[in-house]
């Protein structure tokens, strides 16, 4: 198994026509995606890629069973397509948008708490099922099916850790990333009780990174909840105070979501952490030993 | 995005929240002339720098002269901004340095009964804004947080609809307000949870936030930070953009496309995402070395941002040794391989130049540096690129 997406996953690309859009459809598919159209508004009934456009998320659900959806619309946007995707009954959101205003978020988060569906990113590399599902920008070709499900705040800083765990010979189940910004669909916490919950993990390997306290409230759910081995590594040790490290959310004010802060909570629990970030593989790979 | 203080006051009047009455003086005489015009017999000169803590704050040559002081003249008021204006400010959060004070803002003096705190943050556990009141105004926020944290009171509020009655009348009893300041305190809280939602802030904070003797409410500072991805829908607002409070390379950087944070360490680094180049940073640290800078070049560098990001960087005197990592994702290692070579050529290099190439299309990449020529020292992953640019750096 594997959590959210898996080759029965039928994606739409809201955002299809424009040059990201039409740039990473063309990833997904190759990749083996189950890409089954797209939306723009203006441009339904024209096709992009060999796949049927379509005004609205509700047609395109309509007439192709799409349950998934990758979102490239520019970032005044984005909100609004989320929730036309939650009205139309799509019940994974993958939000790859960079600069979406944040009480835009503060309003879509709200809606979708409260419905059936899960949102992930914005500002995010999107979600990836090893061999079978690739939803997102990342490159497909450094995952290999095998073990450890992947977590992150971050894109390229995943994309170091999957080739750590690939060339150990641990693998992937799913790799998700959460996304940079300071609201964002997908916790820690809901993924970490999913990979608990999938057959197939093993392990599990989260990245954060300064700003907040996502990976404090992590460490308390594995401390009471999961039991399969967790390592971790945190971005930002260095970052000066009330910085803006390229990620939106990635800021230490008021003294308060420091590298430090966040290791201490999750080596209070027993988790693995990473003291460089060579060495991510190697502490999935200590953090399952140890449970042996 | 960050403001000053009587660039936030005007939104606060704007927005009918009770600020005191100033004006902004750029000289000795524009100073003496707004104290005039206040006619009060009393006035405050207080330093515009995009910091806080101006009123314990120190001038760095003089340190005799507070950011913030109390005036009872024409005269005096002259006199003050003049030991102020063109001078360095050193504050908690401004570093040794400290920051050009380029404007006073001369503002009434008022009767001081008691200073509250009153600030608006998003709370991104809750993913809402929250407001924050407290009694112990006119001190560090944090201080009070770390400290006593049960004289901090919070109430979230949803965007749309506001602050509710309830929850004003809640506020308004924890501290301590009754009498003729209620129905101030009321507008007062309301109408900053609604500027909050109507400019796209980040960040509202009066501190303090003072009740007269009379027992009208005023805001004695104002600090407004924006989101900065909502400003294209306040075109307005990034009129009172103050670039002259920024970091010119982080300015310049900006203008490219650029994410770049200036350090103090030696050692330069050119990473193409975020978290990553977080990492490399953290990582020269870990090999003992201290690095100079933050910089994401994003996902889809083009070769003229790639020359420009050395540029910024070499722009930095300190810099002793660069260190390039790139996991190519969708950006494949050839055209940054390329970019790499162009910049190295046109920029001019005088330090050591690491270069960490991994991902899509990385031998191709590898073999195009290997085969330029150009004086690269290649380096295998992550921990052999900083080891070798830490020696870079020793050797320097």
């Amino acid at each position: 198994m594997s959590i959210l997406v898996d080759r029965e996953t039928r994606v739409i690309c809201q955002g299809i026509t424009g040059a990201s859009g039409q740039f990473h459809t063309k990833g997904c598919l190759d990749y083996g995606t189950r890409m089954v159209g797209g939306v723009t508004p203006g441009k339904g009934g024209e096709t992009s890629l060999g796949l049927p456009v379509f005004d609205t998320v509700e047609e395109a659900v309509r007439q192709t069973g799409a349950n998934a959806t990758m979102i490239f619309v520019p970032a005044p946007f984005t909100a609004d397509a989320i929730l036309e995707a939650v009205d139309a009954g799509i019940t994974l959101i993958v939000a790859i948008t960079e600069g979406v205003p944040v009480l835009d978020m503060v309003h879509v988060h709200d809606v979708v708490r409260r419905g059936n569906v899960r949102l992930i990113g914005p500002n995010c590399p999107g979600i990836i099922t090893a061999g079978e599902c690739k939803i997102g920008i990342m490159p497909g070709y450094i995952h290999q099916r095998g073990k450890v499900g992947v977590i992150s705040r971050s894109g390229t800083l995943t994309y170091e850790a999957v080739w750590q765990t690939s060339n150990l010979g641990l693998g992937q189940t799913t790799c998700v990333g959460l996304g940079g910004d300071p609201i964002v669909g997908t916790s820690f916490i809901d993924l970490l009780a999913l990979f608990q919950a999938d057959d197939e993990t093993e392990a599990i390997l989260m990245i954060g990174e300064i700003g907040g306290s996502a990976e404090e409230e992590a460490a308390a759910f594995i401390g009471e909840r999961v039991t399969k081995p967790v390592a971790a590594f945190i971005a930002g040790r260095t970052a000066p105070p009330g910085k803006r490290m390229g990620h939106a959310g990635a800021i230490i004010s008021g003294g308060k979501g420091t590298a430090a802060e966040k290791t201490a909570a999750l080596e209070g629990v027993g988790i693995e952490v990473a003291k460089s970030p060579a060495d991510m593989g190697i502490a999935v790979a200590r953090a399952m030993a140890k449970r042996r | 995005m960050k403001i000053h203080e009587f660039q936030g006051k005007e939104l606060f009047r704007a927005a009918g929240i009770v600020v005191p009455e100033g004006r902004v003086a750029r000289s000795s005489g524009e100073a003496a002339a707004a104290f005039t015009a206040l006619g009060g017999p009393v006035a405050v000169v207080k330093s515009q720098i995009h910091a806080g803590g101006r009123g314990k704050g120190t001038v760095l040559d003089d340190p005799s002269q507070r950011g913030v002081q109390l005036v009872r003249s024409a005269d005096e008021a002259g006199q003050v901004a003049g030991r102020l204006l063109g001078r360095k400010l050193v504050t908690i959060q401004t570093g040794p340095a400290g920051r050009t004070v380029r404007q006073v803002y001369v503002e009434a003096g008022c009767d001081i009964a008691r200073e509250l705190y009153l600030g608006i943050v998003l709370d991104r556990a809750a993913a809402l804004p929250v407001l924050m009141v407290s009694t112990e105004g006119g001190v560090e926020i944090e201080k009070v947080a770390a400290e006593t944290p049960e004289r901090i009171h919070k109430e979230h509020f949803e965007p749309h609809a506001g602050l509710h009655a309830f929850q004003v009348r809640k506020l308004r009893k924890k501290l301590g307000i009754a009498g003729p300041t209620v129905r101030g305190a009321d507008a007062f809280m309301k109408r900053l949870c609604r500027l909050f939602v109507d400019l796209d802030c980040s960040l509202v904070e009066v501190n303090p936030l003072v009740v007269t003797q009379a027992g009208d409410l005023t805001a004695l500072d104002a600090k407004i930070t924006f989101d900065d991805n909502s400003l294209f829908r306040h075109a307005k607002l990034t009129e009172l953009r103050d670039l002259a409070e920024e970091d010119p390379a982080e300015v310049r950087a900006g203008e490219a496309g650029l994410s770049y944070v200036k350090m103090e360490g030696n050692i330069a680094c050119l990473v193409n995402g975020a978290g990553l180049a977080m990492s490399t940073m953290d990582i020269i640290k870990y090999h003992g070395g201290e690095p100079a800078n933050f910089l994401d070049v994003g996902g889809g560098a083009k070769t003229e941002q790639v020359t420009e990001a050395f540029r910024i960087l070499l722009s930095d005197p300190n810099v002793k040794a660069v260190l390039v990592n790139i996991f190519g994702g969708i950006m494949q290692c050839t055209t940054i391989a390329r970019a790499l070579l162009e910049a190295y050529r046109t920029v001019g290099f005088n330090v050591p130049l690491v270069v960490r190439l991994e991902g899509t299309e990385v031998e191709e990449g590898r073999r195009i540096l290997a085969e330029s020529g150009v004086d690269i020292i290649g380096a295998t992953d992550l921990s052999d690129a900083a080891r070798k640019v830490v020696a870079a750096a020793n050797r320097a």
